[in-house]
């Protein structure tokens, strides 16, 4: 699945400071969906170079770190259940240090 | 609405604004868990702080007000929001932009540019004043001498004096800092940690320093963080401070509220009326408000200029310290009230 992960406000330091990415993510064998759940499981583990305890804390995204889905708030869409779709944009912001 | 403009798929369980009923809910703010739609959040989230504004009586017609522009999104988004709000509600407000170069090389060069971008922006007049300029050391030179233990310290104390000291130049009656609730909320909590009274009874001020040279406002005394969204700072985070910022956005994921709600502890905290508080006096050397002898930037800077970079920090020994010796010993919370933090001064 095609998809546009955009970070920032400091997590794009996280992964070789390149704010936009444009990835392929495979869906789990007999899967037929994937979700936020299995993005952030991908991301982890694709784009994370370092202190992904910025990231993450415990399964989710680490409080603090603001998460949209097509320009909307994840908290609107079912959090770690949204399901993504072909070509959505996911963007995930920092607003943890500085100001 | 035309064929071939519609937006991309709305994604299940997604609503409608509750404000306007017409438009897809774009995000929930977490101080009223309304759902609204982009549109509609500006105009809330504008109109909140206007009211902050009025009711407060944050500024007076005619007054000349530096907003404290770090390049960062606090005060970017001040800088708008309240050139937006001047001109729509005829605030009559002459604004300015105030920088502050602290001299680290790649950390300002990107916030500086920002701020620069909005001095055309939103056509407010920049000045940006340097700690070379003001204590003869950058930053760079500083981290270069003591390293990064204590850097925080440094850039804190010197940031806020050279804001005054900017706030001077430009001859304004007021400067506006961009401190959000979660800031607020946050400074709260570390003072009751630290047992610092005298700056929990001020840090919930939405007005502090009206008895100094020139006072400060926050208009964003009330606005989450998360409506404003934020910017890195490079230079070693504070892990205390980081641990309670943690510790917020947690409460604020099980209770919303509580941002606001530790703000209003803060708030009703009481003081007994025997605690004896620090007097505000000013610094002998430079003449900047102090509680001690010396100011903290003069301590500093003492330090810096004869190779004792220690100075001032912590336990260590400077002129300030041989009237505090008597108390010492009695008085266990010192120590940890001495310990400062870059951005903690209200």
């Amino acid at each position: 699945m095609q998809l546009t992960l955009e970070f920032g406000g400091g997590l794009e330091l996280l992964c070789d400071s390149v704010k936009v990415h444009n990835v392929n993510v495979d869906m789990a064998k007999g899967a037929e969906k994937l979700i936020m759940k299995d993005l952030l499981g991908w991301v982890h583990t694709n784009l994370i170079k370092e202190r992904p305890e910025m990231f993450m804390k415990g399964d989710t995204v680490r409080p603090g770190v603001l998460v949209l889905v097509n320009d909307c708030d994840w908290e609107l869409s079912g959090q770690l259940d949204t399901t993504l779709e072909e070509k959505d944009v996911v963007v995930f912001i920092s607003t943890l240090h500085g100001g | 609405m035309e064929k071939g403009e519609e937006e991309k798929p709305t994604k299940a369980g997604s609503r409608l604004c509750c404000n306007c009923n017409q438009r897809r809910a774009a995000l929930k703010r977490p101080k009223t868990l309304q759902q609204l739609c982009r549109e509609c959040f500006y105009e809330v989230f504008e109109e909140e702080i206007h009211q902050v504004i009025v009711e407060n009586q944050l500024f007076k017609p005619g007054e000349r007000v530096a907003i404290g522009a770090s390049g960062g999104k606090d005060s970017t988004v001040l800088a708008y929001v309240l050139s937006e709000l001047n001109r729509r509600h005829n605030y009559g407000l002459d604004l300015f932009l105030l920088s502050v170069d602290e001299g680290i090389t790649g950390y300002r060069d990107d916030s500086l540019e920002t701020v620069k971008r909005n001095e055309i922006q939103y056509g407010l007049p920049l000045k940006i004043v340097s700690y070379k300029d003001l204590y003869g050391w950058t930053m760079d030179e500083i981290v270069k001498m003591i390293g990064l233990k204590n850097n925080c310290t440094f850039c804190g104390v010197f940031r806020r004096q050279a804001l005054d000291r900017g706030a001077a130049l430009l001859k304004v009656d007021k400067v506006a800092t961009g401190h959000n609730a979660d800031d607020i909320a946050e400074t709260v909590l570390l003072n009751i940690l630290r047992g610092d009274i005298a700056r929990l009874s001020r840090c919930t001020s939405i007005v502090t320093g009206e008895d100094g040279p020139i006072p400060r406002c926050k208009p964003f005394k009330y606005t989450y963080e998360k409506e404003i969204v934020i910017y890195p700072c490079i230079y070693s985070p504070n892990a205390y401070r980081g641990f309670a910022r943690e510790f917020i956005k947690d409460l604020e994921r099980i209770r919303p509220r509580a941002i606001l709600d530790i703000i209003q502890s803060g708030e009703d905290f009481r003081i007994s009326t025997f605690t004896k508080m620090p007097e505000q006096g000013t610094c002998e050397r430079c003449g900047y408000i102090s509680s001690q002898k010396w100011c903290k930037a003069c301590v500093l800077l003492e330090g810096l200029n004869r190779g004792l970079p220690k100075l001032g920090i912590g336990r260590s020994r400077g002129p300030n310290n041989d009237r505090k010796k008597g108390t010492k010993e009695t008085n266990g919370a010192k120590s940890i009230e001495s310990k400062q933090c870059g951005t903690l001064d209200f």
